[in-house]
């Protein structure tokens, strides 16, 4: 095993703001070129731990570590290994498509020598060969996420964090952009992503279920719904599993509070 | 620091401010608007005031007198009224400025030596207009008097068979001579004022602005999540604008000398080195305002609760010396201030750093204390 087979670890991992608790006691490990998916209603606490892990938040306890990486005491080195969208698009529309990755590609000092080849890299992932020129506001939805996602990793960091990446983008970009992911993951990046589409927990290989900011289920989504499967539910799918788990949580907290 | 990193935005910031026509046209018309007006309008000087000669006396006299304010250049006759109401009329509509009522007898009492009054109606709400007006009209009737009492000496002296045809009145003659500005012109002591003005909106504005706008549209996340060292993100954000601001700068001086006729006795590039030291507390100052505002709107009101009181306190259009002495020690800690006494002295004195070098020093250490306290407040973490 190479010291880097867990590219993300979390070790017991709190954040608070005030009294409201947004990640109580997380603890997990994402492994090398895996496609981690993150999901939970809103409000679960999902935006907030990968804005730990991005380090764009210090933890209020816990360990977290990303590509080797202390999220708390080495948050420019962990800029440095990870990519990051948002689900907020994250470019800047009043540039062009090819303004706007080479902007990046400036920023995240890809080496000269690569950079032509980190460009035409992002536009034929984007498929935007054709509109190097166009000013990035007048792309559909779909286009300018692939752009986005294309250049949160000019730089080839090892994990890329997407956090509800399709949201606001119609069904056939959605599946568009999960082939991306596959093709990333394929070529050794890891995948964290977070969603509340659950046909979209299908395509990750795990899955964490988080529900007001613990981790309540995890495993392949074969695995959690095989725990379901019953007489009455022969063929439980992804959002049965997330109602059921969400309920059961539910009746545990109200028991234990009578 | 990479240069780079400080390069690519750079490059991004001014392909953003110049492609966008309103950004572009927000750089250099509101200024250029700004400083004509202040250069056509703000002008405090008195000149062909309308007057309403009121005159119960109708004699050689009293028109030899209303002749002396017609031939100084500050008031115009418009209107003779013949009773106090039209005259009165006249005051309320604002018609006229001022009125002179000149009483019967004022010849007779003049002829026969006999002390005599005129009187003068100003309309007072504004009270330096009314204030500088009524100078100049006891100015001309002391003028006007003294030359009475020069003529009566005379023919006196006649009468007793002197042999002097005409003497001269003792007194003490003032000489007066005006430095730095000896016209007398506000405009003169405006314009170097509006530099600074300018240039502190200009610069402090597109700075809070640039960097507000990327948290609103939320590239700012994805900035920090960037290897970016905050220290290039701040250089990068602000350099574009001082070159901006700069460049504002130079057109008003050249505007100024041109159009406006202002004097610039001083050294440019004095005046280039104190704009580049005050530069690092506008600048700073619209970090500080980015740190604490989310969304455009908070930061334009944040920057005119800076610029307000700081406007109010530099001496630009009220003097310091006439502010209540608590007041005064507040000023002491704006340094508009002391950019403002910089410009007024290169442009009007041509004052050189042996004189200005305190205002320097007070400029450099603000920019100093400020840009720190900025970039200690400018983190790359949301919380």
């Amino acid at each position: 095993m190479t010291p880097h087979e867990n590219t993300v670890i979390i070790d017991k991992l709190v954040k608070r703001f005030g009294d409201f608790v947004a990640v109580d006691d997380v603890s997990l490990t994402v492994k090398r070129g895996e496609i981690f998916g993150f999901l939970g209603p809103n409000g679960a606490g999902k935006s907030t731990t990968i804005r730990i892990l991005c380090a764009l938040l210090a933890p209020t306890s816990g360990v977290a570590t990303v590509a080797g990486y202390d999220v708390a005491r080495e948050p420019e080195a962990v800029k440095l290994h990870i990519g990051y969208m948002s689900q907020k698009f994250s470019l800047y529309d009043d540039l062009t498509v090819g303004e706007n990755i080479e902007f990046f590609s400036g920023i995240y000092g890809v080496p000269r020598d690569i950079r032509d080849e980190r460009r035409a890299y992002a536009l034929r992932m984007a498929g935007l060969e054709e509109k190097e020129q166009t000013k990035t506001s007048l792309l559909a939805g779909g286009w300018k996420q692939r752009l986005a996602l294309g250049c949160a990793i000019l730089h080839q960091p090892p994990v890329v964090f997407l956090d509800e990446p399709t949201s606001g983008v119609d069904p056939l970009a959605r599946r568009a952009f999960w082939d991306l992911i596959n093709e990333l993951s394929h070529a050794g990046h890891t995948v964290f992503v977070t969603t509340h589409y659950m046909e979209e927990a299908e395509y990750c290989h795990r899955v964490a279920l988080m529900y007001r900011g613990r981790v309540i289920s995890l495993g392949t989504p074969h695995d959690l719904r095989k725990q379901l499967r019953s007489d009455t539910l022969p063929e439980p799918t992804m959002e049965d599993v997330f109602v059921s788990m969400i309920e059961r949580e539910d009746a545990a907290l109200a028991g234990g509070k009578s | 620091m990479n240069f780079e990193r400080i390069r690519e935005i750079i490059v991004k910031e001014l392909r953003q401010s110049f492609r966008e026509p309103r950004t572009r046209a927000l750089m250099f018309i509101p200024p250029i608007i700004q400083f004509l007006v202040f250069g056509f309008v703000v002008n405090l000087d008195v000149e062909r005031s309308k007057l309403a000669w009121y005159d119960q006396d109708n004699s050689p006299a009293s028109r030899e007198l209303r002749a002396s304010f017609e031939s100084s250049e500050y008031f115009i006759v418009t209107n003779t009224p013949s009773n106090p109401a039209e005259l009165q009329d006249l005051m309320d509509r604002e018609s006229v400025h001022s009125g002179v009522v000149v009483p019967p007898g004022f010849a007779e009492d003049l002829a026969r030596g006999r002390s005599t009054r005129i009187q003068m109606l100003v309309e007072g709400t504004n009270s330096n207009t009314a204030s500088i007006l009524v100078n100049y009209a006891s100015d001309i009737v002391r003028t006007y008097s003294s030359g009475r009492m020069v003529d009566l000496i005379t023919q006196k002296r006649m009468a007793r068979g002197g042999q002097i045809a005409k003497m001269q009145a003792p007194g003490i003659d003032l000489q007066q001579r005006v430095w730095f500005n000896p016209e007398l012109k506000s405009r003169n002591y405006f314009i170097p004022g509006v530099a600074v003005n300018i240039i502190t909106i200009v610069t402090l504005m597109l700075t809070a602005m640039a960097i507000v706008r990327e948290k609103e549209i939320g590239t700012m996340e994805q900035l920090m999540v960037t290897p970016i060292k905050p220290i290039e993100l701040m250089l990068g954000k602000t350099l574009p604008f001082a070159v901006v601001g700069l460049f504002d700068l130079t057109l008003i001086v050249i505007l100024g000398i041109l159009v406006f006729r202002i004097p610039f006795a001083g050294n440019a590039f004095l005046l280039l080195g104190a704009s580049i030291l005050f530069l690092f507390t506008t600048l700073g100052v619209g970090i500080l305002i980015s740190t604490v505002s989310n969304t455009q709107q908070q930061a334009n009101l944040s920057t005119f609760f800076f610029f307000q009181p700081a406007f109010m306190l530099s001496g630009f259009a009220f003097p310091i010396r006439s502010m209540p002495e608590p007041v005064q020690w507040l000023t002491m800690v704006n340094p508009l201030r002391y950019f403002v006494e910089i410009c007024r002295g290169v442009f009007l004195k041509g004052s050189g750093f042996d004189v200005l070098w305190p205002q320097f020093a007070a400029l450099a250490v603000f920019g100093f204390c400020i840009i720190t306290f900025s970039a200690l407040r400018f983190h790359k973490r949301l919380d």
